[in-house]
């Protein structure tokens, strides 16, 4: 069996695995990391969304083999303690309804803030309008995004 | 162990349990007579803790939630009432879900219903607990209770004294419990009305385990479903020899019309899927959308096919001597709810001859109901955990996708989760249902509307009216009819059942016949109302003094008819014991009709959290838009054509207006939120559209009615 090596919030996982299996599928049922979601499994939903090198993917059209030794960040990797600005601000906010396609939301924030710390409206609708939310949170989300900026 | 007897009457008992030195105070959230004056055996309310809330010497506070939570926020809404009337500060409880239970009654989550269900029996819970806190204070005090007072988990004493919950729990196990407490006057609540955090927010901003979906469970197998591809086909016969060749495979099964691929992980299991080779047979009607078209027209053309739901007056007159007559259909397609998280379900039938279910439900009653049903297990031998739901929008009200697990973990003998692919969910069935109405009013020469007719036709939709609803009331001469076709293509309720779409028809249709009759659509609802309300026709539904004054307030909030390059849709209705009124505006942006605002006036009685409140009516006017805007699904020969989002397609951030969330401030007993902002949201847009463009939108998705539909995002 080919091995794969990956780099999961920091940690180093060697697996066996089929290395077509998607990283979301990896995460999920392998790494034990079940914070990242299946919404739709063909990129259009983005509640899978994770980081690869600080950049916002989609995990589910991801094979393993394809970030081998990329480092990976997930939802239960973005803070040590829950507190990363994005979190406070969906938090104090309380942007969740179901709460289900929030740590996508918020993976996808993330990346945009490291880059822009205050991004324009439209800015936040091109970063965040690839991501549904079917409870309708995207109000809560756009101003969430924007004080989650001022507290980076 | 001690028995520990309550002494009350009422279905509220306090028991001390030596296991967890704490003082339980049960209640049942119906006044089911389980709890009433029985003698329990407190190891056993050890063991059944969930019906609890419990206070600890150390001053732990536990708040059982029993309701389903799908993104609602009755999770945080139930447990913030009986705090208040504990009068204990919100960061001082503990929230937990509990699981189904008889203790406790109606544990599910639909029809908007829990709040105004349970509102008096969460606020004597918690008020009888105070005061048994106070009592025991008057004790040690050597007091009487009526001196006391609480505040923060703390009894007062007039001279300053203090003690707090947990230290009086020693005490208060040896007391009586109170009956018939005094609850608070609404003007001193501390908590209800204030703005609070989801008590889930600190899990899901972590990814921590919570949903159904995220189950894992000791020797659990994963499984995958084939269901007919299309309605009306069944199971002819399969092959999987080459998907049990596939890595990971462990069975594959069918029953029911249905092949069941079992294995270790849901990838290896997708793969094998694929592999196995399945005949289907035709069983039923294969339905295309051209089909559900025809029977409509056929439906609504044919006289005197229709149930009479409500007769006023005499309508063949009324249409004879009208002076004018408005007449218009409006057409609703089928919808998926397709909640974020997929169906999935774990069941374990043991050999013990219990069965062990967890995972997301609205209902967990029906499922044990029907699953005891078709295992011939008695249902106290059936367990089921509650997890969180990636929203429900009503498609968890089914119990098919719990039952098919346990069927087939019976089958198998081992423990399984069955999780659906979104393709699996979209095209499972459960859908809302398509339907189609027919309006005619007739109107005098003063423009008076003297008749009213409503027939409509729906595929699987039952009564796809609701007859007692205005302008039921305010019209002398009345007709509704409506008329159930069995398709194969099967329905269930989706958020605010047929109201989502009857109220789009209806409010749409009043406003043509406002034009009509050249009155403005605000003046033409509050005329009826008026009508209704000096002399009403027959039985009606719905407070008039309570959905005048929530239109009003939209009106004025809205500034109905006053603003300059801005044109504007209403729309008001009833639903859920709510009342919902809404204005839509649009803009023109270089010459384009686009939607920048909803405001919403809502009178649900006492808003008792101010941001899960408002969290509703962003979430409802945003699905009731996405929805009228975008939603479809077509058929081809029994088979949907949309099956994922890239089909689907689901409202998004850059397509959504600003919103406005008003609430009518009356103190009555709260009513229910989770659906009611959505019925007049179709209409209110439809509205502003034909105001801004002369066009009007008959028929949903809007986008395909209209291109400039389009832009008006
Ligand atoms: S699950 Fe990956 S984008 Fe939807
Ligand atoms: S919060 Fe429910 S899908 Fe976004």
């Amino acid at each position: 069996m080919a091995m794969t090596s990956l780099k999961i919030n920091g940690k180093v996982y060697e697996t066996d695995v089929d290395p077509q299996t998607p990283l979301l599928w990896y995460l999920r049922e392998h790494a034990d990391l079940v914070g990242t979601k299946y919404g739709c499994g063909i990129a259009q939903c983005g509640a899978c969304t994770v980081h690869m090198n600080g950049n916002p993917i989609r995990s589910c059209i991801m094979p393993i083999s394809s970030v081998a030794n990329a480092e990976i960040t997930t939802i239960e990797g973005l803070s040590e303690n829950g507190d990363h600005p994005v979190q406070q601000a969906w938090d104090e906010l309380d942007v969740p309804q179901c709460g289900y396609c929030q740590a996508g939301q918020m993976m996808t924030a993330a990346a945009l803030l490291k880059e822009n710390k205050k991004p324009s409206e439209e800015e936040i609708e091109t970063a965040m309008s690839p991501h549904i939310c079917r409870c309708g949170t995207y109000h809560r989300i756009k101003k969430a995004v924007k004080l989650a900026g001022e507290k980076m | 162990m001690q028995n520990i007897q309550s002494k009350s009457r009422r279905d509220f008992l306090k028991s001390a349990s030596a296991a967890s030195g704490g003082l339980i105070l049960g209640f049942s959230w119906l006044g089911t007579q389980a709890f009433g004056a029985k003698v329990i055996d407190p190891s056993a309310v050890a063991h059944e803790f969930n019906a609890y809330l419990s206070i600890s010497p150390d001053g732990k506070i536990t708040i059982y939630s029993p309701n389903p939570e799908i993104g609602q926020g009755i999770k945080t809404a139930f447990p913030l009432i009986v705090a208040e009337e504990l009068d204990v500060d919100f960061d001082q409880v503990t929230v937990l879900q509990a699981n189904l239970s008889d203790k406790y009654d109606r544990q599910l989550t639909g029809g908007s219903g829990a709040i105004r269900h349970s509102w008096d029996r969460l606020r004597e819970a918690g008020a009888t607990a105070r005061e048994l806190m106070k009592e025991a204070a008057a004790q040690k005090w050597n007091t009487s209770s009526a001196n006391l007072t609480t505040a923060k988990g703390m009894v007062i004493s007039p001279d300053g004294k203090k003690l707090s919950y947990g230290d009086l729990v020693e005490t208060a196990k040896g007391l009586n419990t109170p009956t018939n407490v005094k609850l608070k006057d609404p003007k001193d609540f501390k908590l209800i009305g204030g703005w609070h955090k989801g008590v889930d927010n600190p899990k899901v901003l972590k990814g921590e385990r919570l949903f159904g979906i995220d189950l894992k469970k000791e020797g659990m197998f994963n499984a995958q479903i084939q269901r007919p591809p299309a309605f009306g086909l069944k199971l002819k016969s399969f092959d999987a020899s080459e998907a049990l060749k596939m890595p990971g495979i462990v069975e594959v099964v069918s029953f029911d019309n249905k092949v069941a691929i079992v294995g270790n992980s849901t990838w290896e299991i997708m793969q094998a899927r694929k592999k196995v080779k399945i005949d289907w047979e035709k069983d039923k009607d294969l339905e295309s959308s051209e089909d559900h078209d025809r029977i409509f027209k056929t439906y609504l053309d044919k006289p005197d096919n229709g149930e009479v739901r409500r007769k006023d007056g005499d309508i063949e007159k009324a249409f004879a001597e009208a002076a004018k007559v408005v007449t218009a259909d409006y057409q609703c397609p089928f919808l998926p709810h397709s909640p974020m998280e997929p169906m999935n379900f774990f069941a374990h039938v043991k050999e013990n001859g219990t069965i062990e279910l967890a995972g997301p439900t609205q209902t967990p009653g029906r499922a044990v109901a029907s699953i005891s049903k078709l295992l011939d297990v008695p249902a106290d031998k059936i367990s089921v955990e509650l997890t969180k739901m990636g929203g429900g929008f009503g498609r968890r009200l089914d119990d098919g996708y719990a039952v098919e697990a346990a069927h087939l973990s019976s089958i198998i003998k081992k423990p399984v989760k069955v999780t659906w692919t979104k393709e699996d969910d979209i095209s499972g069935g459960y859908y809302r249902p398509a339907v189609r109405y027919r309006f005619r009013a007739a109107l005098d020469k003063d423009g008076n509307i003297t008749g009213f007719h409503l027939k409509g036709v729906g595929l699987n939709a039952g009564n796809c009216t609701r007859q007692d609803n205005f302008p039921a009331g305010a019209i002398d001469n009345l007709l509704v009819e409506s008329v159930n076709y069995e398709s194969p293509i099967t329905t269930g309720p989706w958020r605010a059942p047929i109201t989502n779409f009857l109220a789009y028809a209806e409010q749409a249709f009043l406003d043509e016949v406002a034009e009509a009759a050249k009155k403005d659509p605000v003046q033409l609802r509050l005329e009826l109302f008026e009508r209704a309300k000096n002399n009403p026709v027959g039985e009606i539904s719905y407070d008039i003094d309570r959905f005048v004054e929530t239109i009003k307030l939209a009106a004025e909030k809205a500034s109905w008819g006053k603003k300059k390059n801005i044109s504007q849709g209403f729309s008001a209705y009833f639903s859920h014991n709510s009342y919902v009124a809404q204005v839509a505006e649009v803009k023109k942006v270089k010459g384009q009709p686009v939607l920048s605002k909803v405001i919403a006036a809502t009178d649900c009685g006492i808003v008792i959290n101010q941001s899960g409140a408002q969290n509703q009516i962003y979430g409802a006017i945003t699905d009731g838009l996405g929805h009228a805007m975008f939603g479809k699904l077509s058929f081809k020969n029994g088979e949907p054509e949309q099956k994922n989002y890239d089909s689907y397609r689901i409202i998004r951030m850059n397509e959504i207006p600003e919103i406005e969330a008003h609430f009518v401030n009356n103190g009555k007993s709260p009513t229910g939120l989770g659906e009611p902002a959505i019925p007049p949201t179709g209409g209110a847009i439809a509205n502003a559209f034909a105001a801004a463009t002369g066009k009007r939108l008959y028929s949903q998705p809007f986008n395909l009615e209209d291109d400039q539909v389009e832009s008006y995002l």
